[in-house]
């Protein structure tokens, strides 16, 4: 356990960005803005079907088309390993990311990619592609999850047996896995309540929504080095995908992290970047590509739909006794859907003796989904709080008291395994009880909901390095892709440490050759892991200089302190130095043994849970069945908040993003399996006029592993929002809805059930 | 396919480019021009990132024609900074923390300006509204509109 100083100087500071200037004056590079010299425009012909075996493909015309240079199919990949391998929080079968990034037997879903093109212009690519030939025999698809799981069902793949169950099952299916995690007697819990609530929820897919599309820059020689610049979330994920897919030794492939337009988890895989390099080495010459806004829609993202049985019993004096939760969740294509976490965090936030959760991953004829924020864990959790609602209301008790009652606490047993450590559970209620917003009166058809949020924060592998400059200056390197100002926070934790201005200090993502690797930016890791190796290198570089300064002052490294950004002798025993800043030391390192730097290669452990309190207020509309969000708040246990707008930013953007989920967005398909909104104006995200101001209330409860207490803040905020939205909408109609989204359509159906 | 000759002026300097006639003003920035600042989100005028002023008027750059540039003003985010000086959205912006992939704010930042230009003292309703076309996925808006209502008030005190 790290010992954490109260006093900070630069910790919890609202500085500028250092990338901040590039992106408030254009001069920023994103993606798709790199040119290089002699660059060719890639683009990929799609699959028109949900589900077709390919018959042929007959890329002669557009081959022979001039201006363009190469066209590649899945006859130019090799056939890939089906070993699982990491991809961002959870892990992927390369066969089926194969098979994803170019389909080769069948297609599995609208919108795969089957062949690809390079040409002089974006233009004439297009027009080469629209000249390839494939030759399809249509299957029959199927898109919903419980129709997926029927016996007659289309089976998407031959070879696919429930994982989970004994024995292994005879006939093949589309229930890629079942999970199961459990905790005490459940039937004993409901047998000891009072009241038992059981209901099913369902969930629609929705898109993470980043704006910038997916775009890569790739360039390969002839001597087979590979650079790529892209958009993502790790570029070592990147490298090691298309080192995987492509059989190329990593060390030949240099990955480059563009500054990247968002991606909430959906960048934590590969589609274009594997095509790109493909098409560069056919060609000779460097490729961009880059998708467009429909192609987003139907071939990256999204999270899974999914339906939901949730029941709870409770005592008449507001304790849980038992919870029960069995989840049907959307995997797309190939298996993977997030109902490992979603199983996993259903019930976690209460202390709950008797609890238990099965989940089963299903595929269907949709594009693979891929993390969004939290992966699962809005699901699972919007039917509990949903539930949780109603228990609070059927006891007659405040349904944040019901909350408080219940809540985990340090030492609480969760169902899926860990026993709590320091967490800020009940700091995040009391903190909502405690604000103006929850006493404001409400008018007619205005009604409040709250929610609870949970998620288990990561660590892992991360790398830092720090160079002390000759003039006293820092560059401070390190390779996790700074999606939301995590540059800031690198920045002021290597002050802090090293006690110096944090003006002084030059974060930089660098590319795959020059730092260590580092998981993706996923997980709500980047602050937590990546900060501490920071601190580490920072550390070491601290060490360093005591070295140079005993050397100088000729006394044993022992009796050298580091305060203030100054050497100093431990005590007068020692002698009497002048202290030596670090800018003094930096100037003699030549005398002193050379340049001093310091370096921290680590895998994080001891991420601290985060958990969050929701409070929101609508007004529905009796005659649109329109729902306005009149006011929200988002209360966090940060754990520290090192730059604490960034901070708030974090739980603003993830609350906006589960009003859309709740109220506006979802995928919506036809009878033949295609997608019939793939734009953002059919795929309704929240705008401006659509939301509130979003109060952020930051609860410090320090993770005592990080050496300044924090803990992952990015996942926790898309959570609650689910419950809390449709908690006020029941509040507001005084009909309790059981599927998102509450577009109007479905709040007029409710209420008209009503009457 | 013959190219267009367009003569424009681009952030207030005469600026000739040759255009294919199906190419948008946002395809012309980025590739012939290249000012890159200027994003392309979707292409269909419903995010707003491609936001620049054309004769004054806040246009999405990519409903608009490269040859339609011909003869007139096209101000983008490049030139909003004068010289080293921000300007005073940019600042705010900054200070406040109103962005955070920063992908939406070269088209935000426009559309703001436009704003503030016609209406220095504009509610949060107006604000809203005004910016209902530019997309954020990252902020919830909140810090955004803060830094919009902030710096309206700074212009009318300064």
């Amino acid at each position: 356990m790290n010992e954490q100083p109260k006093q900070f100087k630069w910790v919890g500071t609202r500085t500028i960005r250092p990338d901040g200037v590039d992106k408030v004056t254009g001069r920023a590079m994103y993606g798709a803005d790199l040119t290089l010299p002699g660059m060719l425009e890639g683009k990929v012909v799609r699959s028109p079907h949900a589900h077709a075996k390919i018959i042929s493909i007959d890329t002669s015309k557009a081959a022979a088309m001039d201006g363009v240079k190469a066209v590649v199919t899945a006859a130019d990949m090799p056939l890939a390993d089906p070993t699982p391998v990491a991809s961002g929080e959870a892990m992927i079968n390369l066969r089926d990311l194969s098979d994803n990034v170019i389909a080769r037997e069948k297609v599995l879903y609208e919108g795969q990619t089957v062949a690809a093109v390079a040409a002089t212009s974006a233009d004439i690519a297009e027009r080469a592609a629209a000249l390839i030939e494939v030759e399809y025999e249509v299957l029959p698809h199927v898109i919903d999850v419980l129709e997926a799981m029927k016996d007659d069902a289309p089976v998407l793949h031959d070879y696919m047996f429930t994982g989970g169950i004994k024995p292994k099952p005879e006939k093949a299916s589309n229930v890629a896995n079942r999970v199961e995690f459990s905790l005490g007697d459940i039937e004993a819990g409901f047998a000891a309540a009072d009241v038992v609530i059981e209901k099913n929820f369902t969930t629609e897919p929705v898109h993470q929504g980043y704006i910038e599309p997916h775009a890569v820059v790739a360039d390969m020689g002839p001597d087979g080095k590979v650079d790529v610049f892209c958009s993502s979330q790790g570029h070592f994920m990147v490298r090691a995908f298309v080192a995987g897919l492509l059989k190329i030794d990593m060390s030949k492939i240099k990955v480059t992290a563009a500054e990247i337009g968002g991606g909430f988890g959906g960048k934590t895989t590969v589609y274009l970047e594997p095509l790109a390099v493909m098409l560069s080495r056919k060609a000779g010459r460097p490729v961009r590509m880059v998708m467009s806004r429909d192609e987003v829609f139907r071939a990256s993202g999204p999270t899974s739909g999914a339906a939901l049985t949730i029941k709870m019993g409770a005592t008449k004096d507001g304790r849980i006794t038992a919870g029960d939760a069995t989840l049907y969740f959307q995997a797309g294509a190939w298996p993977g859907s997030p109902v490992g976490p979603a199983a996993m965090t259903a019930f976690a936030p209460y202390d709950l003796e008797n609890v238990k959760v099965v989940g089963f991953d299903v595929v269907s004829n949709r594009q693979k989904v891929v993390a969004y924020r939290a992966p699962g864990a809005p699901i699972s959790e919007y039917g509990v709080e949903s539930i949780m609602d109603e228990l609070a209301s059927e006891l007659g008790i405040d349904p944040l008291e019901f909350r408080a009652m219940n809540g985990a606490k340090e030492g609480t047993q969760a169902a899926y395994g860990v026993k709590f450590g320091t967490i800020g559970m009940q700091e995040t209620i009391a903190a909502a009880q405690a604000t103006e917003h929850y006493k404001i009166p409400l008018g007619p058809n205005q009604g409040r909901g709250v929610a609870t949020g949970f998620w288990f924060n990561i660590g892992g592998e991360s790398c830092a390095g720090i160079r002390i400059n000759e003039d006293g200056s820092v560059s401070l390197t390190e390779g996790s892709p700074d999606i939301g100002g995590s540059r800031a926070s690198m920045a002021i934790m290597a002050a802090e440490t090293l006690g110096i201005d944090v003006n002084k200090v030059k974060p930089s993502v660098v590319d795959t050759d020059a730092t260590g690797y580092a998981f993706v930016t996923g997980g709500s890791r980047v602050t937590f892991a990546t900060g501490m190796a920071v601190v580490d290198a920072s550390k070491a570089a601290i060490d360093e200089m005591r070295a140079r300064a005993a050397m100088i002052w000729d006394v044993d490294v022992d009796g050298v302190v580091w305060e203030d950004g100054h050497a100093k002798p431990a005590s007068t025993n020692v002698g009497d130095f002048e202290p030596m800043s670090l800018a003094e030391l930096a100037k003699v390192a030549n005398k002193t043994g050379g340049p001093i730097s310091g370096h921290a290669d680590i895998n994080a452990k001891g991420a601290g849970p985060g958990f969050g309190t929701h409070i929101c207020d609508v007004e529905v509309d009796p005659d649109t069945g329109f729902v306005t969000v009149l006011r929200y708040t988002a209360i966090q246990d940060v754990g520290r908040a090192i730059h604490p707008s960034y901070v708030e930013g974090q739980l603003q953007g993830g609350a906006a993003q589960g009003i859309g989920w709740a109220l506006n967005e979802e995928y919506i398909y036809d009878a033949d399996g295609k997608l019939e909104n793939p734009g953002f104006l059919d795929y309704r995200v929240p705008v401006a006029s659509d939301l509130p101001m979003i109060d952020a209330i930051l609860v410090e409860v320090p993770n005592p592993t990080h050496p300044f207490g924090v803990r992952g803040v990015g996942e926790v905020p898309i959570i609650p929002p689910l419950a809390a939205v449709n908690n006020a909408v029941a509040a507001a109609t005084g009909v309790r809805f059981n599927a998102l989204p509450l577009s109007p359509p479905a709040i007029l159906a409710g209420l008209a059930d009503k009457e | 396919m013959a190219k267009h000759h367009v003569t424009t002026t681009i952030n207030g300097e005469e600026a000739e480019y040759l255009c294919e006639p199906q190419e948008t003003l946002l395809d012309v920035l980025r590739d012939e021009v290249g000012l890159t600042g200027t994003k392309e989100g979707c292409s269909s005028g419903d995010c707003g990132a491609c936001s620049v002023m054309l004769d004054g008027r806040l246009v999405c750059s990519c409903l608009v024609l490269g040859v339609e540039a011909q003869g007139k003003t096209v101000e983008t985010i490049e030139g909003m900074a004068d010289g080293e000086e921000l300007h005073p959205l940019q600042q705010k912006f900054l200070e406040e923390a109103a962005l955070q992939c920063g992908f939406c704010t070269p088209g935000v930042l426009i559309a703001a300006k436009a704003l503030l230009d016609t209406n220095n003292n504009p509610t949060e309703t107006e604000v809203r509204y005004w910016l209902a076309g530019n997309l954020c996925r990252c902020t919830g808006y909140d810090k955004i509109v803060r830094a919009v209502m902030d710096t309206a008030a700074d212009m009318r005190g300064a």
